[in-house]
């Protein structure tokens, strides 16, 4: 029965209707969290007694890391999918993930560097996060590196697959050993609030926040993945119908 | 109210990084789109080709 | 079936022999990634300080650096001619475990770079100040790590075989993957050098290249076969 559900979603017409029609039901409750997270964190949680009001950083910074992170997982499990069961959707969906994945991976880098300079006194130290994020990004440039290299789509597909699976092996292990050297060098931890345990004030709009990115993400992954759809299919059928569809209805 | 955009001495640091990470989640939502027009628009010129071969 | 093992053997070895004697022949090149090891860590010492006291400190990054790099340099050549002349395409074909054999290719690739930076690791490491007890962990260190970058070396340039010759793509995609390597390797090699037990990190290193040599078989086979479709 999953396997008929699976197979389905797999179909492209299928999933290029469901795609469009399912990506407004994702993109707007995405700005409904996000404002919803925006004025719990700036406006109602009390500031940090060691951070002042300098933590609500971490109502952008922490969802666009986990962005950054899951997206990488996404773009990975979804070309193993694509190279396992030869499915064209899943190919769609794991390149469509990639320009979004990088982009927040540097916003990501970009805000940690900012909350970093008040609060260490510098742009840039070398702590397991900024770093882990850092070789992160080179894992997202390589990837789209390696597409862009390869002129034929159906083996870039293939060929970025094997590189995102060895990639997301590897992620966790960098992280450790990461994480592992900088223990050693009792380097600034990074970016710890005042208290051990956050209050509720504080943590609701951060999962708010992190709950509207994600679901932004899958509307933007929806809309990206429609066209990297079309860009793989030669079948002239469906997509005439679906274009003629998409001509009437919305854009 | 300019007490808020203070934000306590850290508005330096902390509006940038309000306002790149709304200018990020906006250009994504516009590549995105782009991108999928431009697909749209390649596909609809790929059958206008064969109807015209046809 | 150990008939089939056989076969294998022997053709692994024929290869190996054949790869070996080709290198040699181009006996330039297969000496450049040691010849740039060496120059990189005499580098430096001529970038900091002559005292050794002072280039002990630096002497573990200097010598992993120094083998990531080279490691990298030998790399692109590894596939990319069997590729072109048709010869990869043979080992496919021939109905020989296509892993094993491009483990072999690989193992001539540590042969030519790793083994000769690893014999010559004593001399480099006491150049730049580490002391004699230093070496058996130094070289211990060096050995898993040079195998691990000879695997993960190896999946990048099959995966980047068939473009045309860009050594910065390939340097990205390996570099991330290497990242791990380098920080338990030197970080072996610094506590080997301060003569403190050095198990923790050289058994996590040897997790690493363990990994690698379990994953690799299978990267290097897609990568390959996509490469030569």
């Amino acid at each position: 029965m999953a396997w008929v559900w699976f197979h389905r979603f797999g179909s492209p017409p299928h999933f290029y209707r469901l795609a469009t029609r399912l990506a407004p039901w994702f993109g707007w409750p995405a700005a409904a969290l996000c404002l919803a997270g925006l004025i719990g964190g700036l406006g109602l949680a009390p500031p940090d007694y060691q951070q002042g009001d300098g933590f609500r950083i971490i109502y952008v910074h922490a969802p666009v890391a986990w962005l950054s992170l899951m997206i990488y997982v996404v773009m990975a499990s979804s070309a193993a999918v694509g190279l396992i069961w030869r499915m064209t959707v899943a190919y769609a969906v794991a390149a469509s993930c990639a320009p979004i994945g990088a982009s927040f991976t540097a916003v990501a880098l970009a805000t940690g560097m900012l909350w970093g300079r008040p609060m260490w006194g510098t742009y840039w130290v070398w702590d397991p996060r900024l770093t882990s994020e850092l070789l992160l990004l080179f894992l997202y440039l390589g990837y789209m590196g390696l597409r862009n290299a390869i002129d034929d789509i159906g083996r870039a597909d293939r060929a970025s697959a094997v590189l995102a699976i060895v990639g997301v092996v590897n992620v966790p292990i960098i992280h450790y050993s990461v994480t592992w050297w900088n223990s050693l060098h009792q380097a600034p931890s990074v970016l710890k609030l005042g208290r051990p345990t956050m209050p509720a004030a504080m943590l609701i709009p951060l999962l708010l926040m992190l709950a509207g990115f994600t679901v932004y993400f899958v509307a933007l992954l929806l809309t990206r993945a429609r066209g990297e759809l079309l860009r793989r299919e030669r079948n002239a059928h469906w997509i005439a119908k679906a274009l003629g569809a998409t001509a009437t209805g919305e854009g | 109210m300019l007490k808020f955009m203070a934000m306590g001495g850290y508005a330096r640091y902390l509006w940038p990084c309000y306002a790149l990470t709304a200018a990020v989640v906006g250009l994504n939502i516009h590549w995105a789109r782009r991108s999928l027009r431009a697909a749209q628009a390649e596909a609809r010129r790929r059958l206008a080709g064969l109807k015209v071969a046809s | 079936m150990s008939g089939q093992r056989v076969r294998f053997a022997g053709a692994a070895g024929a290869l190996i022999a054949r790869d070996l004697r080709l290198a040699l022949r181009r006996s330039g090149d297969t000496l450049q990634p040691l010849g740039f090891f060496v120059v990189v860590t005499a580098l430096f010492p001529l970038a900091l300080d002559p005292q050794l006291s002072l280039l002990r400190d630096i002497a573990p990054a200097a010598l992993w650096v120094g083998a990531l790099l080279s490691s990298l340099l030998a790399l692109d050549l590894l596939f990319r001619e069997d590729a072109q002349d048709g010869a990869l395409e043979q080992l496919a074909l021939c109905g020989l475990p296509f892993q094993g054999l491009l483990l072999a290719k690989t193992a001539v690739h540590w042969l030519l770079t790793g083994l000769p930076l690893v014999l010559i690791a004593p001399l480099a490491a006491t150049a730049l100040g580490a002391p004699y007890e230093a070496i058996p962990g130094i070289l211990a260190a060096l050995l898993l790590g040079t195998i691990a970058l000879s695997l993960i070396g190896a999946v990048g340039a099959g995966l980047t075989m068939s473009l045309k010759r860009n050594g910065s793509l390939l340097a990205l995609l390996v570099l991330p993957l290497a990242v791990p390597v380098l920080i338990f390797g030197a970080r072996a090699t610094a506590l080997a050098i301060a003569g403190e037990p050095l198990a923790a990190p050289l058994y996590l290193l040897a997790a690493i290249t363990v990994l690698s040599a379990t994953l690799a078989p299978w990267a290097l086979a897609a990568a390959v076969r996509i490469g030569l479709e």
